[in-house]
């Protein structure tokens, strides 16, 4: 069975360019457009990843982390965030919040599937 | 970059609505100055512009608003108030970003150069970027040519590494996957089921790895968790040190290294005259898993040197040529020596002799390493097959029109020599299939935007009992499609079933299934492809396969080392024992009488809500006398398909020496070979996969 991601952006490009290579990389993939769309999405759904923006709207990506971390159901679900620079202080932020690993963006499929594989197989 | 381009235009779309947002959020900004939601907004809608302008390729975008973001960094920080000329300022980068969207990059370079310049002002004197925007991107390092080094790991996870939803299976097989590994898990701190959290991690892992790659790249397989875990790595062997593989350090200096015993401790144990593991683990200074991981390190430098010194000196290692025939006879022998010190040590352990006692452990001893040594012998190396696979390619090239590369891998993997001599007819075929089916004539890889010049990549690799071989081509891939109507045409599948394609890409590995539009002179008969996988059936193998469609085939095969000593799993039933394939097995659990009335006559158990369907080898051997009240179920895993053995009672593992049947015997459906126990008695080897095949033959037919 194909393992479910969540890819979770405020910009559609970018959910549009996870989900042509996750998909092609044999993932099943959920959308979400905001932390709280994403815990709406999260709410009865089983997922193996969640790859999450930070900046966003409503509930931005360290908030979103925190919620899955609190959860029931989804506190051990790894949780990996897309940064912009390496030494963002909003990493350690999500490293703190219980992220379970980050990419830098931007990145290439490549990194991408690596950084994925990495964390779910 | 294909993939990025397809979404390009969303991002130009994307970036526009963007502009405009930030726009709206300027203008509201000059008249609401302190407004830090505003500040946000702008923020983010500038960090967005940038981050996605990198990824699709708009460097010139990312880098400008990377500028203008900077300066919005230090109004959200506090260090810089908006003001009217900055707000005028940055609506005019606003635009000029507008117009590098729109293609314009040339004619803005001017503009470009003085906002920079205006926007830089508005930094603190050293507030040059802090960050570059971009990675520099690590230079690979050469390497084909860079030596193999091998490394001591020792991964200490901190108990709540799952709590932040690692799974270090993960960070394990990307160690393993660098190169050639041992790996040691201690389990010492699992406690009993009662008390154990399932959410705290208990293990923790010694592993030796021998690979081209540096400790750097190691250590960048543990870069998510460096908070939670502790790594330590020592590199043992630099890949260079002409030693001779012999010299490495001594079991106790190891253990003294990685810091697991004192000088003292070791003195002590030393003085004791026995093997100094063994001594260390009585004394409970070490665990036997600390031993065992410092034996694999020695184990690991000594076959990493010897390697190179073998190749450093090709000619002056002597060698002699022995008829084939010997070995075997040898083999065999050893075989016969494993069954009688079984039959010692049986003995040894029923009567209170000590001395009898010692002795029978030192003949286990000698007999496990005069094993291990012969049938090491044995072991050939895949590449002597290659050769012939490069003139196979090459001419299949010129018959079929086609541009074809083999790249071989993996060429000094070592297999038993009756393997490999059974492994060239299979091997053949997969490459001609490969080459005809898979691999595309040039003009249609040129249309599908691929290398003329089409790639068949041969690789053997090792790990653990097991040899994999795995044939890759970039070819067109397989078309789940055909293959499904072609299996409901010849009634292998009922018409309205859609299984998932790596059920489908199964099929073909059925008689009688050749999906090739037209038959070609090199292959294509539907002939072929079951054969291969009878071939490899028949060495205690299995067969899958991958694909793509467009990216190409892998076809993976896996062997066991050796045929003449498998571990298996005794059992037995009434009076009689017999051996399962311990490769195969996967887990043993209850059938009571209660299971059995619940599924209403179906052979069918429920494990952990997953059907399993079952045989009784009491029914298939026809053993006389009566079932237990609690039978077992041994569960092996072919080929992915759960399948259960129900026996009386399970033994254990068991060292089984295979005999081959007599020619009588040799036809017996579901018996591969015999084996001799410990106490003189014979147990028969079930044929674990032909049993399988003809059970779900006979459930077919049958209806």
């Amino acid at each position: 069975m194909a393992k479910r991601i969540l890819t979770v952006d405020d910009s559609a490009s970018i959910l549009q360019v996870e989900k042509l290579v996750l998909a092609g990389a044999g993932y099943e993939v959920v959308q979400a457009n905001d932390g709280q769309d994403a815990l709406g999405k999260l709410n009865g759904t089983p997922v193996h990843l969640v790859l999450t923006d930070l900046n966003m709207p409503r509930l931005d990506g360290v908030g979103l982390i925190r919620a899955i971390r609190a959860s029931a159901s989804h506190r051990l679900t790894p949780v990996v965030m897309i940064t912009t620079e390496s030494k963002d202080a909003k990493k350690q932020e999500g490293k703190a919040a219980g992220a379970t690993g980050w990419i830098v963006k931007p990145f290439t499929p490549e990194q991408l599937l690596a950084v994925v594989k990495k964390v779910i197989g | 970059m294909k993939l990025i381009d397809q979404v390009a235009g969303s991002f130009i779309e994307e970036a526009g609505e963007r502009l405009a947002e930030l726009e709206a959020v300027l203008l509201e900004l000059e008249s609401d100055p302190t407004n830090m939601d505003l500040v946000a907004q702008a923020f983010r809608a500038m960090h967005t512009i940038k981050g996605s302008g990198a990824m699709f390729g708009f460097e010139t975008v990312a880098s400008f608003t990377h500028q203008l973001e900077t300066v919005f960094d230090e109004i959200r920080n506090g260090r810089l108030a908006v003001t009217q000329p900055l707000i005028g300022l940055s609506l005019e980068a606003r635009d000029l970003i507008r117009r590098l969207l729109a293609g314009d990059e040339a004619s803005t370079r001017l503009d470009r150069d003085r906002l920079c310049k205006a926007l830089r002002a508005y930094l603190p004197k050293d507030g040059q970027p802090k960050t570059p925007l971009k990675e520099e991107p690590k230079l690979p390092s050469d390497e084909k040519s860079a030596p193999e080094k091998t490394f001591r790991v020792f991964v200490r996870p901190d108990p709540e590494l799952f709590r932040n939803g690692t799974n270090p299976m993960g960070l394990l097989n990307e160690l393993v996957e660098m190169g050639h590994s041992r790996v040691v898990a201690h389990t010492r701190s699992i406690p009993g089921l009662s008390d154990a959290d399932p959410e705290v991690c208990y293990l923790s892992w010694d592993i030796i790895l021998t690979t081209t790659k540096d400790a750097d790249a190691i250590r960048d397989v543990f870069i998510f968790v460096e908070d939670h875990c502790s790594v330590r790595i020592d590199l043992v062997d630099d890949g260079i040190s002409q030693e001779s593989g012999e010299d490495y350090k001594k079991l106790g200096e190891i253990l003294i290294e990685r810091g697991d015993i004192t000088t003292t401790c070791l003195k002590e144990s030393l003085a004791e005259q026995k093997r100094v593991g063994q001594l260390l683990i009585e004394k409970g200074a070490v665990s036997s898993e600390t031993v065992e991981a410092a034996v694999l390190e020695q184990k690991a430098v000594r076959e990493a040197r010897a390697k190179r010194e073998a190749q450093a000196q090709p000619e002056a290692g002597s060698s002699i040529r022995v008829a084939a025939e010997k070995l075997d006879y040898l083999v065999d022998l050893v075989g016969e020596l494993v069954i009688a010190q079984a039959r010692l040590g049986q003995l040894a352990a029923t009567r209170d002799d000590a001395e009898l006692v010692s002795v029978a452990e030192t003949m286990d001893r000698l007999s496990a390493e005069l094993r291990d040594s012969t049938l090491s012998i044995r072991m050939v190396p895949i590449g002597t097959t290659f050769g012939r696979f490069k003139r196979l390619v090459r001419d299949l090239s010129g018959e079929l029109g086609k541009e074809i590369d083999l790249q071989t891998d993996g060429a000094e993997t070592e297999l038993d020599k009756t393997v490999i001599e059974r492994l060239g007819d299979p091997l053949v075929h997969l490459i001609r299939n490969s080459c005809d089916h898979g691999i595309e004539k040039p003009e249609a890889r040129r249309a599908a935007g691929k290398a003329a010049r089409g790639t068949v990549r041969l690789a053997a690799y090792h790990t653990g009992p097991n040899v994999f071989i795995e044939i890759r081509d970039d070819g067109a891939g397989l078309d789940a499609e055909a293959i499904r109507a072609k299996a409901v045409e010849r009634g292998l599948l009922s018409a309205d079933a859609i299984p998932p394609p790596a059920e489908i890409y199964k099929l073909i590995f059925l008689p009688g299934l050749s999906t090739a539009k037209s038959l070609s002179s090199v292959s294509g008969r539907g002939v072929g492809m079951d054969v291969v996988k009878r071939s490899i059936d028949a060495l205690r193998g299995s067969i899958e396969v991958e694909s793509s469609r467009g990216v190409g085939t892998t076809i993976r095969m896996r062997l066991p080392l050796t045929l003449a000593i498998i571990e298996g799993m005794l059992v037995t039933v009434g009076e009689s024992s017999y051996v399962l394939p311990m490769s195969l097995v996967e887990e043993c659990v209850e059938l009571t009488q209660a299971d059995v009335e619940k599924s209403h006559g179906n052979q069918i158990a429920i494990v952990r809500g997953e059907l399993v369907p079952y045989l009784r080898l009491r029914n298939w051997f026809g053993v006389a006398g009566d079932r237990p009240p609690i039978e077992q179920i041994v569960i092996a895993s072919v080929d992915g398909f759960r399948f259960g053995f129900v026996v009386d009672a399970v033994i254990g593992q068991h060292q089984t020496v295979i005999k081959t049947l007599g020619h009588m015997y040799r036809e017996t459906q579901g018996l591969s070979g015999a084996t001799i126990l410990g106490d003189g008695r014979v147990a028969l080897i079930v044929d674990v996969s032909a049993l399988i095949r003809s059970t779900s033959t006979a459930a077919q037919a049958a209806g």
